[in-house]
């Protein structure tokens, strides 16, 4: 499957039976990036809690925020940890930052060349990639490079 | 000065310390139960006090050999205290022993070991990607991305490190390779007789950038225990007993949070742990003659010992040199049993056991007259620990 960053085979995100992170996949469905927002003091929170940590309200409420970011730091995997990546190192995995969203910070893979240049601060946009073919469908999102 | 009022201070002491002979992973030919009652008889050898007097008991990392079945095999009589300490990963390890001289400090118990037992062969090994067909929860954040070990969990901080510090990656490399020097000394480590060259460590596979093989722990078969008791019995037993000056546990805000969204990314989660420790023990960073720090990964020892009063960011470069780690005669001798690195991996109770035998004058890679040692546990994890042991004289 060419279009994906990593093969298939890896474990599918569900979305927990308690319901705490259904915004934010159901959101990367219609890809859109869905992260919490406190209506009661503003906090902008990632992952996803029961309650804000700036305020402890549990009335946080949920946002859908421009899917870009700025590249805060990464690694390159090229040791495979699950049989699925045996053929599919190096990738690279980024860790991004939102900084119109009070900093929060999401994992994902880099698009592209593996070994492609690039550096912490760049700008990235999001990529979203649907796995419409497993048997439960999901959508990761990943990250593009802007030049 | 609250924190004072209550210290270990010069009123808890380890008496003894045992340890198994550690095996590469899966490779133990005892189950893992028995490896640890052999640790424990080792420390209470080494003590001189019966197995059936250890009344307490304290570990971590969901430990599987429990104070029951531990006292019942030792023929103890009585459990006066019982205790596990929360958390994955080795963050416990120096806790472990803060718990166990709490329970001392009570009078909760008179006699309490602090173990940990890991028999991978036996109970499957660590670092193995999830082997599930789905995934949720926090996990559903990284596991898709192909983040799934504790090498890419915490590889991310380490870049930022370099990015925001201007760290060189020789510092990780310093850290190994005196590892790899101080277990060639160490009859005891899984790496005796197995050096390493900066040749070889340049050669090395990446695992995950910025971490070569040599920036990973090792994995390993055995088992360690500490015992403690208060300062008094401990004289009764001993002319020359180890003094628990502090130990202390502790993590940052919000330092549990999913997705590497813990407020203060770049750091090994010593910051709240450290100021006490040191106030509670009566010693400066300048003071304390050999620093055992642990190695998850070389970067997280960078963070650890810059976060823990031996260097700056601004002075890592300088002295994190591997001339300058190594013992005798290193400015700052690190792991100088080859830790966990190069002697073995028992979730850092080895490095708490090597800090103690620095402070007895019994390292296989001493370090001349050293009177305060110091060790960390677990850098990066959620909640962390430190321990800092001395001699009498310390005390005045």
């Amino acid at each position: 499957m060419g279009e994906y960053v990593l093969p298939q085979g890896l474990p599918a995100p569900v979305p927990a039976r308690d319901g705490l992170d259904r915004p934010y996949w159901d959101g990367t469905r219609r890809h859109e990036l869905w992260v919490q927002h406190c209506g009661q003091c503003g906090t902008w929170q990632w992952g996803p809690e029961w309650n804000c940590h700036g305020c402890r309200s549990l009335a946080i409420g949920w946002e859908s925020v421009p899917p870009e970011g700025v590249l805060y730091s990464w690694q390159r995997p090229w040791h495979p940890v699950h049989s699925a990546l045996a053929d599919a190192v190096p990738y690279t995995v980024v860790l991004v930052e939102l900084p119109d969203c009070g900093g929060v910070r999401m994992v994902g893979n880099l698009v592209g060349d593996p070994l492609q240049r690039f550096a912490i601060g760049d700008r990235v946009q999001a990529v979203f990639e649907d796995h419409n073919d497993s048997p439960t469908p999901f959508t990761l999102v990943q990250w593009r490079v802007l030049s | 000065m609250g924190e004072l009022e209550h210290s270990l201070r010069g009123r808890v002491a380890v008496v003894g310390v045992g340890e198994t002979t550690y095996y590469k992973r899966g490779q133990s030919p005892d189950p893992e139960f028995v490896l640890v009652l052999q640790a424990i008889v080792a420390a209470c050898a080494d003590a001189g006090i019966e197995p059936s007097s250890i009344d307490g008991f304290c570990s971590y990392s969901n430990d599987r050999n429990t104070p029951a079945r531990l006292s019942a095999a030792l023929g103890g009589e009585v459990i006066r205290y019982s205790n596990m300490q929360w958390g994955g990963g080795g963050g416990g390890a120096a806790a472990a022993v803060q718990n166990a001289c709490l329970a001392v400090l009570s009078g909760s118990a008179d006699c309490v070991v602090a173990y940990r037992g890991l028999a991978q062969g036996q109970f499957g090994r660590f670092g193995q990607g999830a082997k599930s067909s789905t995934i949720s929860g926090s996990a559903a954040l990284t596991v898709p991305y192909g983040v799934m070990s504790p090498a890419q969990t915490y590889a991310m901080r380490t870049t930022r490190l370099f990015h925001d510090h201007a760290i060189s990656p020789d510092t990780l490399k310093a850290v190994s390779l005196a590892a790899y020097h101080h277990a060639q000394n160490n009859p005891r480590a899984v790496m005796y007789g197995r050096p390493l060259t900066a040749e070889a460590y340049d050669a090395s596979r990446w695992i995950t950038e910025p971490f070569h093989l040599y920036d990973l722990c090792l994995e390993n078969d055995g088992a360690a225990a500490v015992i403690v008791m208060s300062a008094e019995r401990a004289r009764d037993l001993s002319d020359r007993p180890v003094y628990v000056l502090a130990a202390q546990q502790g993590g940052p805000r919000r330092s549990g949070v999913a997705g590497h969204n813990q407020p203060d990314y770049v750091t090994s989660s010593l910051k709240p742990v450290i100021p006490r420790l040191f106030a509670q023990a009566g010693v400066t960073p300048a003071e304390v003659d050999v620093v055992q720090s642990y190695e998850n990964f070389t970067g997280a020892v960078v963070m650890s010992l810059i976060e823990s009063g031996f260097c700056t960011y601004e002075s890592a470069n300088e002295v994190l040199t591997f001339d300058n780690l190594i013992a005798p005669r290193g400015k700052l001798p690190l792991n100088t049993s080859g830790g966990n690195l190069a002697e073995c991996y028992m979730h850092g109770l080895g490095l708490v056991i090597e800090a103690i035998r620095q402070v007895r004058g019994e390292s296989t890679n001493q370090v001349p007259g050293a009177k305060v040692s110091f060790v960390n546990a677990g850098p990066m994890v959620e909640v962390v620990s430190a321990a800092i042991f001395g001699r009498a004289e310390v005390l005045g």
